[in-house]
């Protein structure tokens, strides 16, 4: 058994417990010769849904990579500093990359569903992290898409292949793969940029409602749906052409008396 | 392209000649495959005239000389030749393509392409060459005299392999990287990306590469000449030798004469539609992809 | 809860994909090192020029060599020109969805698709007999030519596509004509693709057997016309191997200064279209 999994809480221990703590500590990427962040210190609570704001190049995609290790896909890419999930390092040599994904879930930008029907899709993950019996993965494929409201939607066409679902229903179907695996922590990535009004509107409420199961980070261009949405705000801010964290705290705070002048005039639209 | 249609052509004498001098040259183009498929059909003619096509599959023999046209013996060698040499090659080709994108580190990677880029170019009387000198004595060893269907469909799928290669390794190129992020993000192993995500999603290229590669196999005449032992039998194992449509066509032409001639002219033309229609169909599947 | 199936799998899988390349590269390193460790004892400047001897066990391939000379020379000669101005009617004057451009391109796409036997019986058919050639290079050439067309038309139709559409609208800017255009301003810019395909169509001439054994024929002299019946490298090859008992060392050596003729031409090539790609680069 892996770190990963003996560090699980049994099933019916507090939100808290199940929900781990993302703790960063002078975190630097560099790409190459260019650097895309450096030197952030963060503190993610538990059970909370945490908003990463800023304007475009400062590294908020990046950080959130790294929490996921999905880093690690680009090349020449390096990673320094302290990154823990649940008091357990993600940074260290050796661990379980796997284990870690299944644990830690990330929903990117566009949809990206895999070119197979909507059942594959999230059967594909179940049957990777070993979840054998037929009748478990039923249900839990059954939970995760009413969870994202697609149950209903989807329930009869479940062979027909996932491309064929509307720009919305894709994300959705992305979230609830992510969301079959029951994660402790789910990063999303834009989620809803991609998406016409309506259809940000439907996945953020899901989004909203799975507040307390897991521990959540959210970036987002969208002040506005931060604002909704988050219990704290972390605003990312560049020097330099290098990103670096500005401000954090309870989203209340950051938009009612921030303190840095940067992120007043940036929430109120002047600056990024 | 620009329209010159409507631009200055008009005052220009040498452009107007240019024009009809290039329509000229692809009229030529065109016409030769017309020219080919006629005069093909027309050398046929004599044996069409006189013999049943069904006769082609019914006659008791191939024996020309007696007036006995049966044909059967060879499309099976054609045909269990080529079919060995494509299920040997499609996986290997595929296996290696997924070798080079997904397992090997960049530098062997480039090395490997680079070796395969190589081996394309060999020619196929080298592949007959080194099949008849190498291959056959060791077939030989199990079942004298080692020219066969094995030995066949051994020599073409080595000589297949590498455009095989090149084919999947484009398509797999294809292949967004999306489906890579997403499958990596929840924690999928790479043999099951491999499996359950790459090889879907490139699927119709593959078959395509593998249907273009089928019909180059069918086409293949010196490679299988030399090493499939070109006794006109209808083959009862493996180890039998064997004689393709080609090869009779290459083997007996240079003295055929008369209906001798016309008859193979006949298997040159269903050679050439069999090879139409396996192209036809993997352009169907090629349309397919791009439409879906 | 794990199973251990998905690891496992994993590991062997690895295994199994280096073992197909390790089994591939093995394979034709087999026939690569035989062709090279047979051919080369026999390969030398002699063998280059003198004639063959006892029926090609021994001796050399100098006329061979120039019959297969000859042959791709004459190949070359037909289909460049008609390949060329193809390519260049279907890049310049045709839109790309016109009906005559796809008829075009479609006739040209079944041509490839025709196995050398069938381009044999119609050299035969057409060169040797129709036309009264008999087994000569003359005939062998141009059913090569007609081989080879699809391809070299191709290529070359790609390198003006690549052509940046600039050059062609400077060039209308200052009013030149057509032919000056096509002359002064696009066919250099495609030289270096337009070289590249002229290259590989002569590859694929060169591997060529089928289709000269009934056109050009068999005779292993020193030609002294276009008439005359002449053999290829490649043809050499196959009747040394077939016809010829005991002639296998002088086959391999052939094959060997056929396999290193067409590993430059290959290179030249690739060396040719890399710079043809920078230079989009540029301008692009």
């Amino acid at each position: 058994m892996s770190a990963w999994e003996a560090s699980r809480a049994p099933a019916a221990a507090q939100a808290s417990a199940a929900c781990p703590a993302i703790r960063a500590e002078r975190v630097s990427v560099r790409y190459g010769t260019t650097t895309a962040f450096e030197d952030v210190s963060l503190e993610i609570q538990g059970g909370t849904l945490t908003a990463i704001v800023g304007p475009s190049g400062c590294g908020k995609t990046s950080f959130l990579c790294c929490i996921n290790r999905l880093i690690d896909l680009t090349e020449g890419s390096a990673v320094s500093g302290q990154l823990t999930v649940g008091g357990e390092s993600v940074l260290a040599w050796g661990i379980d990359l796997l284990a870690l994904r299944r644990e830690v879930g990330m929903i990117s930008q566009r949809p990206n569903p895999f070119p197979l029907s909507i059942w594959r899709n999230l059967e594909l993950p179940l049957r990777e992290h070993g979840v054998g019996d037929r009748t478990e993965r039923q249900q839990r494929i059954e939970q995760a898409l009413k969870e994202v409201g697609l149950w209903d939607e989807v329930k009869d066409r479940l062979n027909r292949s996932a491309l064929a679902l509307s720009g919305g229903q894709q994300q959705r179907l992305c979230i609830a793969r992510a969301l079959v695996l029951r994660p402790r922590v789910l990063l999303l990535d834009e989620p809803c940029s991609a998406l016409d009004p309506i259809s940000s509107g439907v996945v953020e409420e899901h989004i909203t409602r799975l507040r307390g199961r897991c521990t959540i980070v959210i970036v987002t261009h969208n002040l506005a749906q931060a604002r909704r949405m988050a219990d704290e705000t972390a605003v990312f801010w560049t020097r330099d052409g290098r990103g670096y964290l500005l401000e954090s705290g309870p989203t209340e705070q950051i938009f009612a008396s921030p303190r840095s002048p940067l992120t007043a005039a940036y929430i109120q639209g002047l600056r990024g | 392209m620009i329209s010159w249609r409507s631009s200055t052509s008009s005052r220009w004498g040498s452009d107007a000649l240019l024009l009809w001098g290039l329509r000229g040259t692809a009229l030529v183009s065109t016409a030769v495959v017309v020219l080919i498929a006629l005069f093909v059909a027309r050398e046929s003619f004599p044996l069409l005239h006189t013999v049943a096509p069904l006769r082609l599959l019914t006659d008791g023999s191939w024996n020309p000389l007696e007036g006995a046209y049966n044909l059967a013996p060879m499309l099976v060698g054609t045909l269990l030749v080529s079919a060995g040499a494509v299920l040997i090659s499609a996986p290997l080709g595929i296996a290696s393509a997924i070798f080079c994108h997904f397992y090997a580190p960049p530098l062997i990677a480039r090395g490997y392409r680079v070796i395969i880029e190589l081996l394309a170019g060999i020619p196929s009387v080298v592949y007959g060459l080194w099949g008849l000198v190498v291959i056959v004595p060791l077939l030989g060893q199990i079942r004298p005299l080692g020219t066969s269907v094995l030995a066949g469909s051994l020599i073409l799928a080595l000589m297949i392999l590498p455009t095989m290669v090149v084919v999947a390794d484009a398509s797999f190129a294809r292949v967004p990287r999306e489906y890579l992020q997403a499958a990596a993000s929840l924690g999928l192993s790479k043999w099951t990306t491999v499996r359950s995500v790459v090889i879907p999603a490139a699927r119709r290229g593959l078959i395509t590469g593998a249907l273009l590669q089928t019909g180059r196999a069918v086409g293949e005449t010196m490679a299988v000449l030399m090493v499939c032992g070109n006794v006109v039998q209808m083959p009862a194992r493996l180890t039998d030798p064997v004689r393709t449509l080609t090869a009779n066509i290459a083997l007996e032409m240079a003295y055929a004469m008369g209906d001798h001639r016309a008859a193979l002219f006949t298997s040159g033309l269903v050679l050439f539609l069999m090879i139409f229609a396996i192209v036809a169909c993997a352009e169907l599947v090629n349309r397919e992809r791009s439409n879906a | 809860m794990r199973e251990p199936g998905p690891r496992g799998a994993d590991r062997l899988a690895t295994v199994a994909f280096w073992a197909v390349a390790v089994l591939v590269v093995a394979l034709f390193a087999w026939l690569v090192g035989d062709v090279l460790r047979h051919g080369f004892s026999h390969v030398s400047l002699s063998f280059l020029s003198a004639e063959p001897e006892d029926a090609g066990r021994a001796g050399g391939i100098a006329p061979i060599i120039v019959s297969t000379l000859i042959i791709v020379a004459i190949c070359m000669a037909v289909a460049v020109p008609l390949g060329l101005g193809t390519a260049i009617l279907l890049s310049e004057f045709l839109p790309v969805s016109s009906r005559q451009g796809r008829f075009v391109r479609r006739s040209l796409d079944v041509l490839a698709s025709v196995p050398s036997v069938v381009f044999g019986l119609f050299g035969n058919a057409v060169f040797c007999q129709r036309l009264g050639l008999g087994f000569s290079l003359l005939s062998g050439g141009l059913t090569l030519a007609c081989m080879v067309l699809p391809f070299f038309t191709r290529t070359a139709e790609e390198g003006l596509r690549a052509v940046p559409r600039e050059y062609r609208e400077a060039a209308a800017a200052l009013g030149l004509s057509q032919t000056g255009t096509l002359a002064h301003v696009l066919l250099p810019a495609a030289m270096p693709g337009l070289l590249a395909g002229f290259i590989l169509a002569v590859t694929r001439s060169l591997a060529e057997t089928a289709a000269l054994i009934f056109t050009s024929g068999y005779v292993a002299r020193m030609p002294e016309s276009l008439f005359e019946s002449g053999r290829t490298l490649s043809v050499h090859i196959y009747d040394l191997a077939m016809n010829v008992s005991g002639g296998e060392g002088m086959a391999y050596a052939s094959a060997l200064v056929l396999m290193v003729l067409l590993i430059v031409l290959n290179r030249s090539a690739t060396w040719l279209s890399r710079r043809w790609s920078t230079q989009k680069g540029v301008a692009s």
